[in-house]
C-alpha cells in the first residue's frame, strides 16, 4: 500500500482527495495523509517518513512555502528519500524552477488532473 | 500833496499784487513806472510854486488810481485802503484848488480846511492801522490757503499715487487669485487622479492575488465537477448492482460536492466583485456585510499580490475571526479596500524586516476580530520593525509615507482614514513598538 502526504493550505483538498481514491482507500491500495502547512507536515514526517512513498505539496502556502518544505525533505529525510511531487499554480515558472533546481521529482499543475495523477501513483 | 498820495497809494498796491506775483505782472511794472513818474514829478514840483499842470498830473493820477481800485476786481482787497485815503486826498485836492484858484476864500476858510485835512490825516491814519491789520490777517489767512491748497494737493498727489498703487495692488491680487484658483483647480484634478492611481496601484499589486485567489475555487469547482460526474456513474452502477447502502453513500457525496462547489462558486463570485468595487470606486450605498469573511479574503488577497510581488517572499498569516461579529452595516468597497490596504502594509513591513536577514526572525501577520460593547473590530498586526515614534503622528496624513520613493503614494492610510471615521463613523488607531512591529485596530459601529 503507497502512503501519500499531501500538504495544502486549503481544507477542501482532503475531501477531494478522499473521494477521487475512494476505490483505492477502501481497497487498501493507497493511504493519505495530510499537513496544511509545511510545519505540520514536518512534523508528521519525523515520525513517518518510513511509511510515506510520497509527498504531494501546495508551493504557494502562508508560512513556510513548498519549496521550504521540498527544500528540508531533500536535506534531512534521505534514508529512503521520499518522492517529492510539487503543485504549481499555471504559469508560475519561477516557482518551477526554483523546485525544479532543489530536486523536486515531478510537477503537476492546477486544476489536479486526478485521472494522470493516479497514473503517476500507481508508477511510483 | 497829489503826488505823495499817487506815490503811497502804488506802493501799497504793489504790495498788495506782490501777494499773487504770477497773475499780476503787467500791473506790477505798470504801478512801478507809476511810482518812479509821480517821485520825480513830485521832485520836480516841490521845487515849483504853484504849478498848475503838476497839481493836475499829480490828482490825475490820483483819481486814475483811485478809480482803478474801485473798478478792478483785483484791486478788491485794496479798496479799505483808497476809502481811508480817499478823505485826505479829498481835503488836500480842496485845499490845494482853493489855494490855486480861490487865494481869498482859501485865506478866509483855510482854518477850516487844515482841520479838515487834520482831520483827514487821522481819519487816514486810523484806517491804515486797521486797514493794516486787516490786510495782515489777510495775508495770514492767504497764506493758510495756500498753506491747505499745498497740502491739499500733496494729499490728492499722494491719492492719486496711492490709487495707482492700490490698483496695481489689486490687479496683482487678481492675478495670483485667478492663479491660486487655477492651481487649485489643477490640485484637485490631480488628487482624484491620485486617489484613481492609488486605487489602481493597489489593484494591480493585487492583481495575481486575485488571480491566485479566483483560481483555487475555479480549481475545486472543476475538480468537485469532475468528481460529481464520475460518482453519478459509480452511483448508476451501484443501482444497477443493487446496492443500495453504497448508492446512498455517494448520493451524500455529491451532495456535498455540491455544497463545495457552490461554495467555491461564491467565494470567487465575492472575489470578482471586491475587485470590481475596488476599481470602480463603488458607491457610498451601506449594506449588511460579513465582516469575517470579508477581511479573510482581503487578507488572503494581499498576501498572493505581495506573494506575486517578491517570489522569495513568505510570512505566517494567522487569523482569528469571533463568531460573535456577524454581520456589519458597512460599504464593502470601501471597507475592503482600508482592510487590503492595511493588511498588504503589514506584509510589506515583515518582508522588509525579512530581507535583514535577522537570525530566528520569522514574518508573522495575525488578523483578528472581535466585539465590545456595540463596536465590531479588526486588528491586523505584524512582527515587522513597526512605525517610527516621529511618523506615528503622520501616517494618517495625505501624502506621508515611509515607503522609498516610487513604492508608496501616501494615500493609503489617509484613504482609510477618511473611510472609517468620515464613512462609517468609526475609528482607525495605530500601535506600535520600534523594532517589534505595528498594529491597526479598526472599529466599526455594529449599525
Amino acid at each position: 500500500m503507497k502512503h501519500i502526504l499531501v500538504v495544502d493550505d486549503e481544507v477542501d483538498v482532503q475531501v477531494l482527495f478522499e473521494q477521487r481514491f475512494r476505490k483505492e482507500i477502501r481497497n487498501g491500495e493507497i493511504a493519505f495523509s495530510f499537513a496544511f502547512n509545511a510545519d505540520d507536515a514536518i512534523a508528521f514526517l519525523i515520525h513517518n517518513v518510513r511509511s510515506i512513498s510520497l509527498i504531494l505539496s501546495d508551493i504557494n502556502m502562508p508560512g513556510k512555502s513548498g519549496l521550504d518544505l521540498l527544500a528540508r525533505v531533500k536535506k534531512e529525510f534521505t534514508n529512503p528519500p521520499p518522492v517529492m511531487v510539487m503543485i504549481t499554480a499555471y504559469g508560475d515558472d519561477t516557482n518551477y524552477q526554483q523546485a525544479k533546481s532543489l530536486g523536486a521529482d515531478d510537477f503537476f499543475t492546477k486544476p489536479v488532473d486526478f485521472i494522470k495523477l493516479k497514473e503517476r501513483i500507481n508508477n511510483f | 500833496m497829489g503826488f505823495l498820495i499817487s506815490i503811497f497809494l502804488s506802493y501799497r498796491m504793489r504790495q498788495f499784487l506782490a501777494l499773487e506775483p504770477e497773475k499780476h505782472g503787467k500791473w506790477d511794472e505798470l504801478l512801478k513806472r507809476i511810482l518812479i513818474i509821480s517821485a520825480v514829478l513830485l521832485a520836480i514840483a516841490s521845487g515849483l510854486n504853484k504849478h498848475v499842470p503838476m497839481f493836475l498830473a499829480g490828482y490825475g493820477i490820483l483819481f486814475w488810481l483811485c478809480w482803478n481800485i474801485y473798478k478792478l476786481p483785483e484791486f478788491s482787497g485794496i479798496r479799505s485802503l483808497m476809502f481811508s485815503i480817499a478823505p485826505l486826498g479829498a481835503v488836500t485836492f480842496l485845499d490845494d484848488t482853493f489855494s490855486f484858484f480861490l487865494p481869498s476864500f482859501y485865506d478866509e476858510y483855510d482854518y477850516f480846511i487844515q482841520i479838515g485835512i487834520i482831520g483827514g490825516w487821522v481819519w487816514f491814519i486810523a484806517t491804515f492801522i486797521s486797514f493794516q491789520k486787516q490786510h495782515k490777517a489777510l495775508k495770514t489767512e492767504r497764506e493758510l490757503r495756500q498753506k491747505e491748497s499745498k497740502e491739499a494737493q500733496l494729499i490728492a498727489a499722494r491719492k492719486a499715487v496711492l490709487e495707482l498703487l492700490v490698483q496695481e495692488r489689486t490687479s496683482e491680487l487678481k492675478d495670483q487669485n485667478e492663479k491660486l484658483q487655477q492651481a487649485l483647480n489643477d490640485l484637485s484634478a490631480a488628487q482624484t487622479q491620485l486617489i484613481h492611481s492609488e486605487k489602481m496601484a493597489s489593484l494591480g499589486e493585487l492583481t495575481a492575488g486575485i488571480a491566485h485567489e479566483i483560481q483555487n475555487p475555479l480549481n475545486f469547482i472543476n475538480n468537485f465537477s469532475e468528481l460529481n460526474a464520475e460518482l453519478a456513474d459509480e452511483l448508476k452502477h451501484a443501482l444497477d448492482n443493487g446496492d443500495t447502502e453504497e448508492a446512498y453513500a455517494i448520493i451524500n457525496d455529491i451532495k456535498n460536492n455540491q455544497q463545495k462547489v457552490v461554495h467555491h462558486g461564491k467565494r470567487a463570485d465575492s472575489i470578482v466583485k471586491s475587485m470590481l468595487q475596488h476599481s470602480r470606486g463603488s458607491g457610498s450605498t451601506k449594506e449588511q456585510i460579513n465582516l469575517n469573511d470579508l477581511a479573510d479574503e482581503c487578507i488572503r488577497l494581499s498576501f498572493h499580490g505581495m506573494r506575486a510581488k517578491e517570489k522569495s517572499f513568505n510570512a505566517k498569516m494567522e487569523t482569528h475571526f469571533s463568531d460573535e461579529v456577524g454581520q456589519v452595516e458597512a460599504v464593502p468597497g470601501d471597507v475592503s479596500r482600508v482592510l487590503l490596504n492595511i493588511c498588504t502594509n503589514a506584509f510589506y513591513a515583515v518582508m522588509q524586516k525579512s530581507k535583514k536577514q535577522i537570525d530566528g526572525y520569522s514574518p508573522v501577520v495575525v488578523l483578528e476580530t472581535g466585539v465590545s460593547n456595540d463596536k465590531v473590530w479588526v486588528k491586523i498586526k505584524d512582527n515587522g520593525d513597526g512605525i517610527p515614534p516621529e511618523a506615528l503622528d503622520k501616517i494618517f496624513q495625505p501624502f506621508f509615507t515611509t515607503k522609498p520613493t516610487g513604492e508608496g503614494t501616501g494615500l493609503g492610510l489617509s484613504m482609510s482614514y477618511d473611510i472609517i471615521k468620515k464613512g462609517h463613523n468609526g475609528d482607525i488607531r495605530v500601535e506600535s513598538v520600534p523594532g517589534m512591529g505595528a498594529s491597526f485596530i479598526i472599529e466599526l459601529p455594529k449599525k
